[in-house]
């Protein structure tokens, strides 16, 4: 039998990004990072990067300075609750979207 | 020992894409993240029914970068056998399989495959994530829900019964290496999962997975609900290696020291609601009882 025939027999699934939608669309609070207090931006070294290693949904970057990716982020808070400089603060998605308009 | 890891030399190739349909704050998107960071592109998974299922999504698109076999509730680990013994017939004896399944799917339903697989000394994984009930059907209570917590199935006075105690079950069978792990301590976590694929035969992990909607609390407080259950002596980290017990640093800190109270665990959550004052009590004195042996 054919791979083909026989994955479409199985159904096998392809893995890939947004299965469950953009899930950016479920946040009633969007992180913001504040640069001037995030240990990685100001000492421009790698460090810490605490919000990365705990994300449930690897939307954060592992890079100077840390990046989250909003198309996925699901705002659950906890990058903000367990940022040891205090430096990611949840602000209403609301006050945001307009913004960006 | 191997070399500790740290967030700094931790892996940054991900398995799991992003925009999974697993909850806001889940605790197991965490566990399951680092665990696949740790067990590698080497692996299969075996999956039943179970909130990792749902984290997988549908068909035709799927979160997980690996190889995963969905199975029945009562055959995931007899299915990890299946898998092994596939994997040695086409002399592929590297690959690591995994079967990675949630409480109920331990506990309740698939006990007697994992127990046989333990027995028959199979050279798997086997990484179970109690968020204690079976969250994605419901919070409906399983044999690894605690004493005097509501779920929809124990609606008033709360579970009566006490948390069935599924490491020291397997750890009986005198597998290889047992070892409990929690989403607050993630490096933890990898370490063990790392030390895993390195035995040979039967490993058993069990992950302690904060659930936001089914304990009842913010999506924020995941990783501090976690730690409070280390950290009040509730939940215990620990690896039993070839028969050798030893606590885990995060637990290992809290001896000969002061523990918060239970108290703190329960009033952090929704779950706990029913429970009166004795109670609280005597859980504590159970506690106290385990940490002073």
């Amino acid at each position: 039998m054919a791979t083909k025939t026989y994955c479409e027999m199985i159904s096998r699934s392809q893995p890939g990004p947004g299965d469950g939608g953009n899930t950016g669309s479920w946040r009633v609070k969007r992180p913001i990072i504040d640069y001037d207090k995030c240990i990685p931006a100001k000492t421009k070294k790698r460090a810490c990067f605490t919000c990365w290693l705990l994300c449930p949904d690897c939307v954060v970057s592992k890079t100077i300075p840390p990046a989250i990716n909003l198309d996925y982020c699901k705002g659950c808070g906890i990058c903000a609750e367990e940022c040891p400089a205090g430096a990611i603060e949840m602000v209403d998605e609301a006050s945001q979207t307009g913004k960006e308009k | 020992m191997a070399e500790k890891t740290t967030i700094l030399n931790l892996t940054e190739e991900e398995f799991v894409h992003s925009g999974n349909r697993a909850c806001t704050g889940c605790g197991l998107s965490i566990v399951y993240r680092i665990g696949l960071k740790a067990l590698g592109k080497n692996s299969v998974l075996v999956v039943p029914p179970s909130c990792l299922t749902v984290l997988q999504g549908l068909y035709p698109v799927a979160s997980t970068k690996l190889p995963c076999v969905n199975v029945t509730f009562a055959s995931t680990a007899a299915a990890a056998t299946g898998v092994r013994s596939a994997m040695m017939a086409l002399g592929k004896d590297d690959v690591n399989v995994v079967a990675w399944a949630g409480d109920g799917g331990t506990s309740d339903i698939g006990i007697q495959a994992l127990s046989g697989a333990c027995e028959r000394g199979d050279n798997i994984i086997y990484i179970c994530y109690d968020n204690e009930a079976y969250m994605n059907t419901g919070v409906q209570r399983s044999g690894t829900t605690p004493q005097g917590v509501l779920t929809t199935t124990t609606p008033i006075k709360g579970k009566l019964q006490v948390k069935k105690d599924v490491p020291a079950i397997i750890a009986a069978h005198g597998i290889p290496y047992v070892a409990t792990a929690s989403a607050a301590f993630p490096l933890d976590f990898y370490d063990k999962v790392k030390k895993a694929t390195t035995i040979h035969g039967p490993k058993y992990i069990h992950v302690h997975t904060p659930c936001p909607p089914g304990w009842g609390f913010d999506t924020r407080y995941t990783i501090k609900v976690g730690k409070l259950a280390v950290e009040t002596g509730l939940f215990d980290l620990y690896e039993i290696e070839n028969g050798s017990f030893s606590l885990s640093a995060p637990s290992q800190r809290l001896v000969g020291k002061k523990r918060p109270p239970v108290s703190d665990y329960f009033a952090a959550q929704g779950r706990f609601k029913s429970l009166d004052t004795d109670m609280v009590n005597t859980i504590q004195q159970q506690v106290d009882a385990k940490w002073a042996a």
